[in-house]
Order: structure tokens, then sequence, then C-alpha cells
């Protein structure tokens, strides 16, 4: 794991090579490191950390802060193989504009994962390929996972009111 | 359903309308094309799924075919979504726990385990080492049984019967155990947070090891009838072979990625829950082909049946779960005697624990590849986010580099050798 001294210099180099506001602040909560980026610089920070030897892609979840703003996170866990040394980057939007540039053309995994993240919280990616609802249906409204999204009140469809609640069939 | 004579709209609904509009992957430039005795090939888009028995779960395939050879695939998931992830944000910590075991259903131990671990390290308790090594003996437990039936499925895949009911007759001796120290065959919430739920009753010692002496002579007898089977082996060998690089670009860990020989295994990288204390090997392949996989594999239940005698052996003396009342249940009898005791079971049952506020991102090594929680905390007694970062999710992305270009039946094989488990991914 990088220390915080480590996570210190890291930032530093990306803040010297991406602009003084691409890292805006640094965190280091038990034992992890988490960069927290500005969203416009997503692609070249994660680029940067690549060559810096975190090459693996280990997940990328969504999260919503409510009711703090800008509500959406999205988070990419970095991982360096060879060292075992794994690093955080988060980025925040608004539910007004939630939009992020898509890494999937540089990082393949990304693809299913950011589907789901526009599936369960609105995050609009950039760029990405096919960018559809992975797990709700296609004509599902709203964003699940959402924190403000309540639980409960959807009819369940059963032979007899199928047709009332997704119409002819 | 609409009585017959009634006069209705042959009109498809909006949702079916959109459902069959999507778009495939450019195929269009592979139409057209001549073969040798100048007829045209017309491409075919085949269904597969969602039920369907070589699927491993409700997995919905659309196939491109050129005649028998996969041109495209696009995997389409959803259909067992149950928001476990949005019902795990309803509930304090300690009943999230049965909720996240029900995922990925073949190994709910592990599930268990990743959730535990994250929320341990948020609220910083330490877990005995008894409690340690009664988890690695019921992960590896489980990580052999979920290898069974990942085994004997993908063997019926692959058109033998027989192993399916051998594998399952082993499976049953591990529920039985499981039974046996938890009282419950699956999902048996047996991990607490800060160790697991009771400790191991007597002659369950005994039974474990009855099962050990029992289960290398079994894994020996089907490698004995599959490794000679002529069927088995033209369906896997040199079948649907994908290089390393490609795997974790794609993010795919587990016995997949070390088939294509790439040696990574949390167990031995990162470890966690005092796995660093016993000897074992990682079984890795050589081309990455299917029959790589199937090997990798059946190699990981002798190893796992190695790591459980030696927990077994070592198995310290000492409490099972934290001593810390804030976080883990007083033991039953001191709530006759102790008031302190009786306050702490009424605040833990009805509220359960608070935990700091703070985000971290918990991985471990699942029979299926790297399974990572991420729980985010605010300071309350119920988790603000809790995500499973599931390896059957995030692998299923490598079928279709996997399968493109090969024959359809190679593609069942692959399938099955992926081992989806659609629990995980749909979540």
């Amino acid at each position: 794991m990088p220390d915080a001294t480590g996570l210190e210099l890291l930032a530093q180099e990306l803040r010297e090579a991406e602009g003084e506001d691409a890292v805006l602040e640094t965190t280091f909560f038990r034992g992890r490191g988490t960069l927290e980026i500005e969203p416009t610089h997503v692609r070249a920070v994660l680029e940067r950390l690549r060559a810096a030897g975190y090459a693996f892609l280990a997940s990328v979840h969504g999260v919503d802060y409510y009711p703090h703003e800008p509500r959406l996170g999205v988070h990419y866990e970095l991982l360096d193989m060879g060292r075992v040394d794994r690093i955080t980057v988060k980025l925040r939007v608004a539910t007004d504009a939630p939009e992020v540039e898509s890494v999937t053309a540089d990082w393949p995994t990304a693809d299913h994962q950011e589907r789901e993240i526009y599936d369960m919280f609105g995050v609009v990616f950039r760029g990405h390929p096919d960018l559809r609802r992975i797990l709700m249906p296609e004509d599902y409204e709203g964003h699940p996972q959402r924190r403000d999204f309540p639980v409960g009140g959807e009819p369940v469809v059963f032979t007899y009111n199928e047709r009332d609640a997704l119409g002819p069939m | 359903m609409s009585p017959p004579g009634a006069t209705e709209p042959p009109a498809l609904s909006e949702y079916r309308q959109r459902e069959q509009s999507i778009t495939l992957a450019p195929v269009g430039e592979q139409l057209g094309e001549r073969d040798a005795r100048g007829n045209t090939q017309e491409l075919l888009t085949l269904n597969f799924g969602p039920h369907h028995p070589a699927t491993h779960g409700v997995l919905r395939l659309l196939v491109t075919l050129q005649g028998e050879v996969v041109r495209d695939i696009k995997p389409i998931i959803g259909y067992v979504h149950t928001g476990i992830e949005k019902t795990a944000e309803d509930k304090a910590y300690w009943k999230v726990i049965p909720v996240v075991e029900r995922m990925d259903y073949l190994s709910y131990y592990f599930n268990a385990m990743a959730f535990c671990g994250a929320v341990e390290r948020l609220v910083e308790v330490e877990v005995p080492k008894r409690g340690q090594y009664l988890r690695v003996i019921h992960l590896e437990l489980n990580r052999i049984a979920s290898h069974l039936i990942w085994l004997g499925t993908s063997a019926l895949d692959l058109g033998a019967v027989s192993i399916f009911l051998y594998c399952l007759r082993e499976r049953e001796l591990i529920l039985d155990l499981f039974e046996m120290s938890s009282g419950a065959r699956m999902h048996t919430r047996y991990f607490q947070v800060g160790g697991v739920i009771e400790d191991i009753p007597s002659g369950w010692e005994r039974k474990v090891r009855e099962f050990l002496k029992i289960m290398p002579e079994r894994a020996d007898e089907y490698g004995a009838i599959l490794n000679s089977n002529e069927i088995v082996l033209q369906r896997l060998r040199g079948t649907c072979p994908l290089d390393a690089e490609t795997l974790l670009a794609l993010g795919v860990t587990g016995p997949l990625l070390r088939a294509a020989g790439n040696p990574w295994d949390l167990r031995k990288a990162d470890p966690y829950s005092s796995y660093e204390d016993f000897k074992f090997k990682i079984p890795i392949g050589t081309v990455g082909d299917n029959y790589d996989r199937f090997a990798v594999r059946l190699a990981e239940i002798y190893e796992s049946v190695h790591i459980i005698e030696q927990a077994l052996d070592g198995l310290p003396e000492g409490p099972h779960i934290t001593e810390d009342r804030k976080v883990a249940l007083p033991p039953r009898h001191e709530l006759a005697t102790s008031m302190e005791a009786l306050i702490h079971h009424f605040k833990l049952v009805t509220e359960g624990f608070r935990v700091p506020p703070g985000e971290v991102y918990n991985p471990i090594e699942s029979p299926r590849g790297e399974l990572g929680c991420y729980v985010r905390s605010d300071g309350s007694s119920k988790p603000a986010r809790v995500h499973m970062r599931d390896p059957s999710f995030v692998n299923l992305q490598a079928l279709g580099p996997m399968a493109k270009g090969s024959y359809i039946a190679d593609m069942i094989a692959t399938t099955a050798m992926l081992d989806p488990i659609l629990g995980g991914i749909d979540r």
C-alpha cells in the first residue's frame, strides 16, 4: 500500500502533470489511499497511474453521497500486481449534469461496470460504446440505487395483470 | 389473457419493440461473401437462453452465427436482479450478512467474508486467531463445494452425466458439515463481524478429517474419468484460448487468469484471515484453453484440502469471535448474570452497532476470482452503500473474446469453463 507520504508524492506528480486542479483531495483511510480528482481529468489521471504501475482496474463502482453535493461518485479501484498495491481514484458529479468520460476504450473491463453505474445511478459515460441499462429492464424509469429512490411501490407482474403492467405483449 | 375472438391490436408494446431493436456489432461486411461453390452465406442471429440448461442460470446470449461459427456474442443479463445492494442499505450491518450471502449462491461464505472483512476494517476490530482459522476452514470447504458444482454441471454440458452425480455426492458431505457447524446447509450466516457465530461442535473436526481423506481419492477418480475421456479432451483441448494480457485488460481474475499462466491469487499475494500461515501451491495452466481452465480448478480442490488439513492441525485455542461487546453479541450465559451484557445484547439486536464514517474496498479470492466488497458508512448503524465487485459479472465480458470465431459447441464448453453464477452477476 502506498503510505500517506507516498500518496502525497503521487498526488503531487499528478498535479504537476495534469494541472493544479486535477487532484482535489487525498485521503488516507484504514491503510488505503484515495485520490479525489476533477472528473474531466479521469482518463489522463488513470493513464498516468497505469504508467506508475497500477495497470489493473479491479473495480468501478458508483455511490450516492446524498445529501452531500455533488451527489454522485464513481470509484476506480486500481491495482499494481507487481507491488501488490492498491489505490482508489474517485470523482464526484452533480445529479443535474452527471457526465463523466468513459474509460472503456483504455480499460475494456470498465464496459459492464460503467453500464451498471449508468443503470443504477444515472451517470452518463461519454464515449461508452454501448451505454444501455444492464440489470434493470430497458424501459425502467429512474435509477434505483440513488438514495432518494424509494423501496417498494412497484406492481408485481403476474400473468393475470401483465397487460395492465406492461401493455399489449 | 384475452378471451378468444376478442379484437386486440397486434402491435408490439414499446418495450418489446425496444427489446428487439438491440443492435449487434457490425458484421455486415461478412454478408455477400461467396464460398467455394459460389453460394452466399447468411448470418443467423440465435437467441440462446435465458432458460437453457447450458447457461448455468438465467443467462441470455444473443449469438450471431455464420454457419456453425460464432461471429458475435452479446450477453443480456439482469433476469435475476433482486436489488440486494439496495436492500442492504435498509438493514443494520449484521443483518446485511444473510442478504449478501444470497448473491453468489454457490460461494456464500465468500460473500459473507468480503462483507465482514470490509466492516471489520471500518470498525477496526481484530478477529481472534481461532476465528480466522475457522473462517479459512469453512471458506476452503466452500471452495471445494463450489468447484464440485462447477465440475458436475460442466461435465453435464459436455455430455457426461455420471460425473454430475459423483460431484453432488461429495458436495452433500460438505453441506452436512456446514449443517453441523452452523445449522444451515446453504446461506449459513456463520461469519459475523468480528469472527464466527459459534465454535465448532465436538466431533466436527473428526468428520472434516474423514471428508479430507475421501476427497482427494474422489478427485483422483474425477480426473481419471475425465482425463481419459476422448470426447471431453476433444472438446476442451485447444478450444477458445485467451492470453493473460487480454484477460487482465478485461479484468478477469481467478482460475481463468491462472489457467493462462498468471499465478495471481489474493490468498498468496495479499493474505487475509491468516492465509499466510498455510503452505499451498497455486495451480497454473500454460496456454489458457478450456482444458487448462478445467485442470486448474480440479487441482485447486487438492490444494484446498491441503489448507484445511493444516488449519485443523494448527487450530489455536481461544475465542472464536471478538470480545468487543460493542460489535459482537455477548455469550448466552452472561445474559442471566450481567446487566451490562443484557444492555449490549439489547442494543446490538435492536439498533445494531454504529460504524465510523468512511469507505473501504475489501477484496478476497473467491472460487471465481477477485470478490471485492465496497462499503460506505455514514456513521449510522446501516451501511450507506454496499457494492460487490462480483467476479462472475466481470468475467462474463471475456466470453465474447474467448468464443468468437469458434464453433457453437465450443462456446457451450467455454461458458461452462467460465463458471458464471447468475445470482452473483445480477445481484
